[in-house]
């Protein structure tokens, strides 16, 4: 039992833990105990907490708590949010990554950095960053101002801080592959007579759409879960400007315990699903996956 | 098409990985590019692809300029070293791109394209292997396939990039073979690239010989190997014996002694001579000779290969002789050579 559970979480297939080299039983089973009682204890036991509070008071409080027009109004924005930054990333994410891998350039390295900024930094500090430049003190803020443009504590300022944290996961997914695979395939295309379009659309996006799926994936599951840049640039103004995870912290704080786990069940969800797709996509396709990552 | 190489020159960077290149490559020709490592042949192939844009020169594709046209308006085939085959496409898709992804001005019906793709598999020998992706070839079917995809779109010229550079001796000397026939059967223009000179000898009409980024000698396979034309080509095609001799009276000495040979009309002075192993006479007695003493012999199939110490010089020579001929190590042996060239530094 405890064998079939954790050979596909180490990574491989049970051939794996049968091809067991030297280690003895005791080392083995106490390995395989450790983890399983530390995934139990920080993801497991949580995820049951964040259910079970959630449905304390049976489904119907459940959906009321989701019904509410303020929490409704933060899943819309949610979803408006990620429907914007996430295909803008998947944009940005091949674009950079062609660039990176396929072109020789001067500043090739300080760009590749470039696209780590937003990991590396704290996402208070980016949400900041959007603050300065179009805070009411700034530099573009009195201009956008006297436009009617409002950035800052609106749906633009939200998109734009989602953007820029979310912006390494396609990137960071497709540099690496598209390196690998080098720029032959593309040049032989381009040699039989195809445009460049057709030589992205035929060539290289078939060969990188595993990886553009999982950065996809990764990308939109952090657009919809990122609570610290968002925090800084939303204002939290109710029913307008307050995301799902700005909306779990509101209701949280106001002791609507239904609400605040209603609202993180969902985001719970949305992180379980993303597991599941990208379990059921490597399961599925590995083959397909392995082969188009050799070569 | 004929295809002229003028002038060329290529740079990466400051380093010219091409210099004055001048090349004239004749219609239905097949032609090789060989020389050693980082020579730069593949540059030249991947220029008149157009992949690569000459620092100055010219490339006419009969008599148009070719050199402002891009690698697609050129209408070439070139075959990679690694096949670089589309791995998500089957064997024919990959056949039948170069024609799909014409502009439906130019694009064959559905069904012609389908034909072609499969009259082509047919020719390369890959019958039945149509619906396979290139994950479930051996490497010689998929060098068989990125032929037939070069050759779907009847290109000018073929240019082949090393084309059996990955795979082993016995799938090399078979597609040798195999890429004559094809190519007296449909005629293509093509240009390949190796540095294996038996397959260069064996296989093209003409050799070209580079070396650092220049041509050495063009010619063909006879030409080069019986009269190359500078030391390089003589150290680099075959093997081959080098000795410093001295030009006195027109007659050759090494040290003290006289070879003889006699070279009428060379200047006097210091000089390399080069000859091949199988290219001497033995000789009984020593009246004007090469003398020296077996230190090795071993025998390969027909013909025996012995090293010898020359007297009066430090360089061993190595030569053949007929396989009955007793060469135990310490004999002494006269010879002459019967074919041979000078050159000097
Ligand atoms: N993209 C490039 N950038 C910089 N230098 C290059 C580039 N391509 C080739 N060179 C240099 O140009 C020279 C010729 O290279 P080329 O690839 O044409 O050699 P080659 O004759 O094909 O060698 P090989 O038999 O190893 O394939 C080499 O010294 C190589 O380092
Ligand atoms: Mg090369």
């Amino acid at each position: 039992m405890a064998h079939d559970a954790v050979a596909p979480a180490a990574g491989g297939t049970s051939e794996m833990v049968r091809s067991a080299t030297s280690e003895s039983r005791l080392a083995r089973y106490g390995l395989i105990a450790l983890s399983l009682a530390f995934v139990g204890l920080f993801l497991v036991l949580p995820l049951a907490i964040v259910f079970t509070e959630a449905l304390r008071k049976g489904p119907g409080a459940f959906f009321e708590a989701i019904a509410d027009p303020e929490t409704w109004a933060a899943i819309r924005l949610t979803l408006l949010v990620a429907a914007i930054a996430v295909p803008l990333n998947l944009v940005f994410g091949i674009a950079a990554a062609w660039a990176i891998a396929k072109f020789e350039f001067k500043g090739k390295a300080f760009l590749t950095t470039l696209i780590d900024l937003p990991f590396s930094v704290s996402p208070v500090i980016s949400g900041l960053v959007f603050v300065l430049l179009f805070g009411s003190h700034s530099l573009l803020g009195p201009w956008l101002g006297s436009h009617g443009i409002k950035v800052l504590f609106a749906v633009p300022g939200i998109v734009l801080a989602t953007v820029f944290v979310t912006f390494p996961f396609v990137a960071r997914e497709l540099i690496p592959l598209m390196q690998e695979q080098g720029t032959s395939d593309e040049e032989a295309a381009l040699s039989l007579g195809a445009s460049g379009w057709q030589t992205f659309w035929y060539v290289t996006l078939p060969n990188i759409k595993w990886g553009l799926l999982y950065g996809v994936l990764l990308c939109n599951a952090r657009a919809m879960g990122e609570f610290g840049a968002v925090s800084v640039v939303s204002g939290h103004i109710r029913g307008m400007t307050n995301t799902m995870p700005l909306q779990v912290e509101i209701l949280y704080n106001e002791y609507n315990f239904i609400g605040a786990f209603a609202v993180a069940t969902l985001l719970a969800l949305l992180a379980l699903v993303t597991l599941v797709i990208k379990s059921l996509l490597e399961f599925k396709f590995s083959a397909q996956i392995a082969a188009a990552r050799k070569h | 098409m004929e295809v002229r190489v003028q002038d060329i020159r290529k740079d990466f960077g400051r380093f010219p990985a091409l210099d004055k290149v001048s090349l004239d490559i004749r219609s239905g020709e097949l032609i090789a590019l060989l020389g050693p490592s980082g020579s730069g042949k593949t540059t030249l192939l991947r220029l008149i692809a157009g992949l690569e844009s000459p620092t100055d020169g010219t490339i006419f594709f009969g008599d148009d300029d070719a050199s402002k046209k891009t690698v697609q308006q050129r209408n070439i085939g070139f075959v990679f070293q690694h096949y670089a085959l589309f791995r998500h496409m089957t064997v024919i898709d990959n056949v039948a791109f170069g024609l799909k992804v014409r502009p439906s001005s130019r694009r064959p019906a559905a069904a012609d394209i389908r034909k072609r793709a499969e009259d082509l598999i047919e020719l390369v020998q890959l019958g039945g292997l149509e619906k396979r992706y290139p994950a479930q070839l051996s490497g010689g079917q998929r060098q068989r396939v990125a032929l037939a995809r070069a050759m779907a779109v009847e290109p000018n010229v073929l240019l082949l990039d090393e084309p059996f550079g990955a795979l082993d001796a016995q799938v090399r000397k078979e597609l040798r073979r195999w890429l004559r026939e094809i190519h007296d059967r449909t005629g293509h223009t093509t240009v390949f690239v190796t540095h294996d000179q038996d397959e260069a000898l064996e296989l093209a009409d003409r050799v070209v010989v580079m070396s650092k980024g220049r041509i050495e000698q063009v010619g063909t396979p006879d030409e080069i190997y019986d009269t190359p034309n500078s030391p390089f080509v003589f150290g680099f095609i075959g093997q081959s014996n080098t000795l410093p001799v001295r030009v006195e009276n027109g007659q050759l000495w090494l040290e003290d002694r006289s070879i003889g040979l006699s070279a009428p009309g060379e200047p006097e002075g210091p000089a390399e001579l080069y000859f091949r192993p199988h290219d001497i006479d033995l000789l009984d007695g020593c009246g004007g000779c090469l003398a020296g003493v077996v230190t090795l012999s071993r025998r390969v199939a027909g013909t025996r290969h012995v090293e010898l110490d020359i007297a009066g010089s430090t360089r061993r020579i190595e030569i053949e002789l007929p396989s009955d001929v007793a060469a135990t190590p310490g004999t002494r042996i006269a010879f002459r050579p019967n074919r041979w060239r000078l050159f000097r530094s």
